[in-house]
């Protein structure tokens, strides 16, 4: 049996609980405070995009302005890519998944299944620590030099020759190093997932009992486990191109430089349902929570999601439509990725009809889970739009584009994160978020984050590309509106901060279970905060009762 | 509720410094590489001693890491259902291992299957030289090693390891302690003959330039790919040799009963994999487009 101090309920103290944790709800909360801190940074980097793109010219980007003073990035075009750059990989890498895998699914799939921890929690720990390592790496390439100018401006897609001939500095070396601690982060996180919810599910709680939130994390650790590898092989042969005189991607030597882009994306697609497939399952909890109803086709929404997994895995050259692949492949690809919309349409249905006839309250999760459904919708439409060779010949490396996954991840997985944070917020900190302040960073969001993005589908459709410090002046309008979308998203961010301090200052205490009958899962029989190792006892669970 | 004694097997882990500590190392190991490779802070391209010291502290954060392990392992906290976790574990590690060597392989592929189609290589500055060389296969001045020689003989000795390490498998069920140690023995043995044989192959391919040389200016493709996949199976040969080692040595320590072992089995099947990855480089590599 494990030793004395494991199994009491006597929380070491502050270094040893929050540095050399073991305990699955610590490490959780530790990776939603880093995915907080980061989304910060990442947040202002987009500030400073948006900055820069408000209006035609150069204006921040150049000697002598705020840029310069600040020092963080360079004052010059490459200093525009090198922001873009750091933006995408901070948001992916650090934002979204530390979020949902790391926070949420950290803390809420061991409780679920009815298990009093990770099946390594050790393992559990280093995930999140080569996390942080990882962003120091990131960090650090930001201030050294890439070849150009300091730091790497090759997008997060690092297609070479620009990663490989373009940015020879050692800014690229480390952040290929830090992507390569971070997937091993993750896969290491996604074996102790797989380990615990096969493992260690409480009796009676069968696969087909288990809470979709538990099924979403599954399945995304699925993803992460088959996908990061192939990034880790297809980063490491850019590593050696870059340093060993080896010609992978090197059409010189006989490589090909759109096998970087197969490599890449083989990992780059499943990568978009990682992020999203964790906010669906949260979403379906707080849908059937506030709408007093099970959720409607459990077991459909549960194979969604299992095939929206396995059909990521085949359509990853959507990505490259006009690289030059056969007809005949470009219409595999579009057909294959049509066909996801099916699944993907099967949850958005099910959400609404269990929405439907249901005793709907609309507190400030159930606000957050609609905004969601409403913009993944949209997000999911421009996908569809997207998918077709014919279409994306025009719109690729569009505007469109960008509005496309930023309505999915930035309006559908960042919502679905925020849902999950106030759903779960009593239960995590054992205190209760202002319902007025909450709703009010809603409305707020809601509406600045479509003012920033909808307009640029109307750019996207006009013909402006991505990724470029500049427009010409017909754009000047929509961009315009955009970049005042963003000062109002700022604002809400403003008020979650002021939400945060608020909870944290007025400490109404929380009670176990604030959402009532709806709220059927079992981490709602717990206290909140739930008790340092919670479970000693193993739940029994009969028929359909937690789900 | 407070101080109950849990009802259950699972086993709740001591708090550790090892997480934080390996990671610490790691950012000191891979920043020592990138000064290593391209130097940075000031330090001169070629400096060694970060990537050397953050690789030390990797090495001993390793050590102390899976020493709690065994120490967990001998106070009886792996349970029976522990141990099924530890199977679930190791599967899926295994796993991840085959992807990272299905993108190198899919390199591989696009460069064997398609060699002809880098003669559709734009006819820009030496590009057109690269077409005209990747017209034939092997392309131009690669010379290719011969399958049925060093590689057959490799072949064969990893598939004898791969039934020695059976036999010690069966010898430790039955509680044979010397057969186990003998058969681990061999097993590590032939694992390091393994590697011996490879590197005396790397020795000839670079002495020979059968892959780089001047005929072979375009042909970079080929060498690279054989050495990336060929050195990525020698490194895990080698992590492979050390996890037997240390089994050895926890089996003459007496760690390892006829009832529980997982740690063999780990190495075992981390041993079987390493095997299975050499039948196809071989099969492809050597034989096919040999």
């Amino acid at each position: 049996m494990a030793s004395a101090s494991a199994t009491d309920n006597h929380v070491p103290g502050f270094f040893t609980r929050w540095f050399f944790s073991t305990n699955h709800k610590d490490i959780g909360v530790l990776y939603l405070i880093f995915a907080i801190f980061t989304g910060l940074v990442g947040g202002a980097l987009s500030g400073l995009i948006r900055w820069e793109l408000a209006e035609p010219g150069i204006q921040l980007f150049k000697e002598g302005t705020i840029i310069q003073q600040l020092g963080i990035v360079e004052a010059s075009k490459h200093g525009f890519n090198v922001t873009v750059t750091a933006h995408a990989l901070i948001m992916v890498f650090f934002v979204v998944m530390p979020a949902t895998m790391g926070g949420f699914a950290n803390y809420f799939t061991p409780i679920m299944i009815g298990a009093p921890d990770m099946a390594f929690p050790r393992l559990n720990n280093i995930s999140f620590w080569m996390l942080v390592a990882a962003f120091i790496m990131l960090c650090i390439s930001m201030f050294v030099d890439g070849g150009p100018g300091r730091g790497f401006g090759g997008g997060w897609t690092a297609y070479p020759p620009l990663s490989t001939m373009g940015h020879t500095g050692p800014s690229f070396d480390m952040a290929i190093f830090s992507l390569h601690i971070a997937g091993a982060s993750s896969i290491l996180g996604s074996i102790n997932f797989i380990t615990t919810i096969f493992n260690m599910r409480a009796p009676g709680m069968t696969l087909h009992r288990m809470p979709l939130f538990a099924w979403g994390v599954l399945i995304t650790a699925f993803l992460l486990l088959l996908s990061l590898p192939v990034l880790a092989g297809a980063i490491t042969m850019l590593l050696t191109d870059r340093n060993f005189g080896t010609s992978f991607f090197d059409p010189a030597g006989g490589g090909d430089p759109v096998m970087y882009q197969h490599l890449f994306w083989f990992f780059g697609h499943p990568e978009v349902y990682i992020m999203i497939l964790p906010g669906f399952g949260m979403i379906s909890h707080i849908v059937s929570t506030f709408s007093k109803k099970p959720i409607f086709g459990y077991l459909a929404m549960a194979y969604a999601m299992v095939a929206i997994g396995f059909i990521g895995f085949i359509v990853w050259a959507h990505h490259m439509y006009t690289v030059g692949m056969s007809i005949e492949l470009r219409t595999y690809f579009v057909a294959a990725t049509m066909i996801i919309a099916v699944p993907t349409g099967v949850k958005i249905f099910s959400w609404i009809a269990t929405m439907w006839g249901g005793s709907l309250t609309f507190k400030t999760p159930m606000l957050w889970a609609m905004g969601f459904i409403f913009l993944f919708t949209v997000g999911g439409v421009t996908g569809v739009v997207l998918s077709n060779a014919g279409m994306d010949y025009s719109l690729h490396d569009t505007y469109y584009v960008v509005a496309h996954f930023h309505y999915v991840l930035s309006l559908g997985a960042v919502f679905s994160i925020f849902a999950g944070f106030y759903y779960w917020f009593e239960k995590m900190f054992g205190v209760k978020y202002n319902e007025f302040l909450g709703q009010l960073h809603f409305w707020i969001m809601f509406i600045g984050v479509n003012v920033i993005f909808f307009p640029q589908h109307f750019l996207g459709l006009q013909g402006m590309p991505r990724r470029y410090i500049d427009y010409p002046e017909a754009y000047t309008l929509w961009n315009h509106v955009s970049s005042v979308g963003y000062l109002i998203t700022i604002v809400g961010v403003g008020v979650f901060l002021i939400m945060l301090i608020e909870a944290a200052i007025r400490r109404r205490p929380a009670e176990a279970n604030p959402w009532g009958e709806g709220a059927t899962t079992l981490e709602w029989t717990l206290s909140s905060p739930p008790p340092y190792h919670q479970f000693n006892e193993l739940p029994v669970v009969k028929a359909d009762d937690h789900h | 509720m407070a101080h109950a004694k849990p009802q259950h097997d699972y086993h709740l882990v001591d708090p550790s410094p090892w997480p934080l500590l390996t990671s610490l190392t790691v950012v000191v190991m891979l920043t020592g590489a990138v000064v290593w490779m391209k130097g940075m802070f000031g330090l001169p391209e070629g400096t060694k001693w970060m990537f050397f010291a953050g690789l030390a502290g990797v090495l001993f954060c390793m050590f102390g890491w899976w020493r709690d392990v065994i120490r967990e392992s001998q106070k009886g906290d792996h349970t029976p259902v522990v141990q099924i976790g530890l199977r679930y574990g190791m599967i899926m590690f295994i796993a991840s291992e085959v992807m990272l060597f299905v993108s190198f392989f899919w390199m591989f592929f696009d460069m064997a299957i398609f060699n002809e189609a880098r003669t559709l290589t734009p006819e820009i500055g030496n590009w057109a030289e690269t077409g005209a060389a990747w017209a034939t296969w092997p392309p131009k001045g690669v010379e290719l090693l011969d399958p049925w020689s060093l590689p057959l003989l490799n072949t064969v000795i990893l598939l004898l390891s791969g039934t020695t390490v059976t036999w010690a498998h069966h010898a430790i069920i039955k509680n044979d302690r010397d057969g186990a140690k003998l058969a681990l023995w061999i097993t590590v043995i032939l694992g390091l003959i393994f590697s011996g044989v490879q590197a005396y192959e790397y020795y000839h391919i670079i002495h020979s330039k059968l892959f780089f040389n001047e005929a072979a200016m375009n042909s970079g493709l080929y060498g690279s790919m054989f050495f990336l996949i060929t050195g990525f199976h020698g490194f895990h040969v080698a992590v492979g040799t050390i996890f037997l080692a240390v089994c050895l040595l926890r089996l003459y320590l007496g760690q390892m009963s006829p009832e529980k072992h997982f740690g063999f089995e780990a190495a075992a099947w981390y041993w079987h994999f390493v095997d299975v990855v050499w039948l196809f480089l071989f099969a492809f590599m050597y034989v096919v487009y040999g």
